[in-house]
This record gives structure tokens, C-alpha cells and sequence, in this order.
């Protein structure tokens, strides 16, 4: 088996296993009650995590590019109460408008 | 609340399944250019699942990086999947090969479009905006892979910024407790703070550690 193959298949059945491990450990079960309250905040905690590695994350640096004035402009997106689809439009679009002319 | 459907995922992810087939044809590209036939980067879309953690391997492969960097690299941008996966456990029912296969839909984006306002996960957004993203990413590689020619690097479309702006739309209804709040100010200020120090990967299982706070003893 080449490298590639061996690569693709041990990162996809590490993958599954992660992905696997509360559905078929836990599945269709209620979690226990001392564990709700950590589960519930998991959300939060992640997603600020995953907005702040992909706006400014780089290769182990903080790169500040074009990525924040898409954000920014989501922000004000969100505070005019817009849609999901037109918040992720408008950061697309200024982060290109801005690309395009710098 | 009324009863959701997995029309409402496919529906709420739609924006994002245009990013995830341009990502894909770009993942196509670069793999092949890091010397996976498209048949190994079809193959690995459709079993890893996992934009980040496919592009660090390619990246890896292609510097002659070698096996153990690249799926090291891999397991540890996937790392986050395991808490994720715990979060959502209990909408996976039936046995356990179809809640092994339903827990593949999980990605950053199904899961976080999948908790609705009142704090539940839902079964039907996760699954139905799940498959969307699938077909996207598994559609996008193979077309890269055997096209060979990028439609145009998403970073000049700024799809790049559509991911964060997602996250942030997802994440602002949520933070209406001061527990939830103080949750993601933690997260993201752990995620900022390592950013610079550690592999990729990292700072995100290590931001997951804030939702802690939330501890009660059993």
C-alpha cells in the first residue's frame, strides 16, 4: 500500500472514531444530569474558538488580513437583524471587495 | 417550537454548501498536486470528512512530510469532534452501525446549525444539513481531483470569510445566559492566546475546555 493510501486510511478511521464516539457510546440516551450543563456551554465555547482560528488563524501565527473586514462586516449584518444567508454574503463580498483592490 | 425537517438543514446550510463545493474542488486540486490520485482524494473526502484536517494532510503529503506528521496533524484537527460528538449523542438512535454512519454528518457546520434556539440539538437540521455538506465536499473533490483546474482560489471570492461569519451569526443567539457568555469570551480568548504557540488543532480542543465552567457534581 502507497503512502497516500495508508494516510487516507488511518486519518479516516481516526475521524470516524472521533466523530462515532457519543453517538455510538451514548446514542439515544439522555446525557447525565452533571453533564448537561458542561454539554450546553460546549457551543459557545467552541464556536468563539472557530470564529477566532478562522479569521485571523494562521500557520502557528495571527495573520490580520482581509478575513476581519468580512467579519466586521458581518457584525453590522447582524446587527441590522439580517438573514444567515445575507450575513455570510456580505462577509464574502467585502473580504473579496477587498482583496480585489489591495 | 414547531417540527423541524431535514428540508430546514439542507435549507439553513445552503449558503455554506456553495463554499463547501469550492473548498472541495480546491482540496481536489491541491491534493493532486501533492501527489494523491483523485481516486485516494475522492475516497478521502467521503471517509475523513473534514475540510481542515484534509488540507493539512495534503499540505503535509506534498512537502514529503511524511505518514505520522500528516495523520498526527490530522488527528489533532479532528480532535474537537470527540466532545462535538458527545453533545449530540442523544438525537442518534437505532442501532449501532447507523449511529456509527448517521455521526458522520457531524462537521463544525451541521452541528452548529443543528442547536436551535431553545439550547436542544436537532436530529433532522444535523442530518439534513449534514448530507448537503457531503455531497458538496465529496462532489467539489472529485471534480477538482479529476478536473484538475481550480474554478478560482475561494480566497479571491472571500469564502474564506464565510465560514467565521457563519460562526459568529450561529454563535450570537446563544450567548443570552452570562454562563454562555463567559463560555465563549473564555473559548475564544484560549483559541487567540494559543493560536500562535501551538499545531493547529489545538487551541480549539483546549477553547472546548471552557464550557467546564458550566460543572456540576454529579
Amino acid at each position: 500500500m502507497s503512502e497516500v493510501w495508508i494516510v487516507v486510511a488511518l486519518v479516516g478511521a481516526a475521524t470516524i472514531a472521533l466523530k462515532s464516539v457519543g453517538p455510538v457510546l451514548l446514542g439515544g440516551r439522555p446525557l447525565p444530569d452533571h453533564l448537561t450543563g458542561v454539554v450546553s456551554l460546549l457551543a459557545p465555547a467552541v464556536l468563539a474558538a472557530l470564529v477566532v482560528t478562522q479569521v485571523v488563524g494562521g500557520d502557528r501565527e495571527i495573520v490580520l488580513d482581509a478575513r476581519l473586514v468580512g467579519l466586521g462586516a458581518a457584525v453590522v449584518a447582524l446587527l441590522l437583524r439580517a438573514p444567515l444567508l445575507a450575513v455570510v454574503a456580505v462577509a464574502a463580498v467585502a473580504t473579496a471587495l477587498v482583496r480585489l483592490v489591495s | 417550537m414547531r417540527v423541524t425537517r431535514y428540508r430546514d438543514g439542507a435549507r439553513a446550510i445552503a449558503p455554506i454548501a456553495v463554499a463547501a463545493v469550492t473548498f472541495g474542488v480546491s482540496f481536489g486540486v491541491l491534493a493532486g498536486s501533492a501527489g494523491m490520485d483523485a481516486l485516494a482524494a475522492t475516497v478521502m473526502s467521503a471517509t475523513t470528512f473534514a475540510g481542515s484536517a484534509q488540507f493539512a494532510v495534503a499540505s503535509i503529503l506534498g512537502a514529503s512530510g511524511g505518514v505520522a506528521a500528516a495523520v498526527l496533524a490530522a488527528t489533532l484537527l479532528n480532535a474537537r469532534y470527540a466532545p462535538i460528538s458527545v453533545s449530540v449523542a442523544p438525537l442518534f438512535e437505532g442501532g449501532r452501525l447507523r449511529r456509527l454512519l448517521e455521526s458522520q454528518l457531524i462537521v463544525d457546520e451541521s452541528w452548529a446549525v443543528s442547536r436551535r434556539a431553545d439550547g436542544r440539538f436537532d436530529h433532522k437540521l444535523l442530518v439534513g444539513a449534514g448530507l448537503v455538506l457531503y455531497v458538496s465536499w465529496v462532489a467539489g473533490t472529485a471534480i477538482g481531483a479529476i478536473g484538475g483546474e481550480a474554478l478560482g482560489d475561494p480566497a479571491d471570492l472571500g469564502l474564506d470569510a464565510a465560514f467565521p461569519a457563519l460562526f459568529l451569526a450561529l454563535l450570537v443567539p446563544q450567548v443570552r445566559t452570562r454562563r454562555a457568555l463567559a463560555a465563549a469570551v473564555l473559548g475564544g480568548a484560549v483559541a487567540l492566546l494559543l493560536l500562535p504557540f501551538t499545531a493547529a488543532g489545538v487551541p480549539i480542543i483546549a477553547a472546548a475546555a471552557a464550557c467546564l465552567i458550566g460543572w456540576r457534581r454529579p
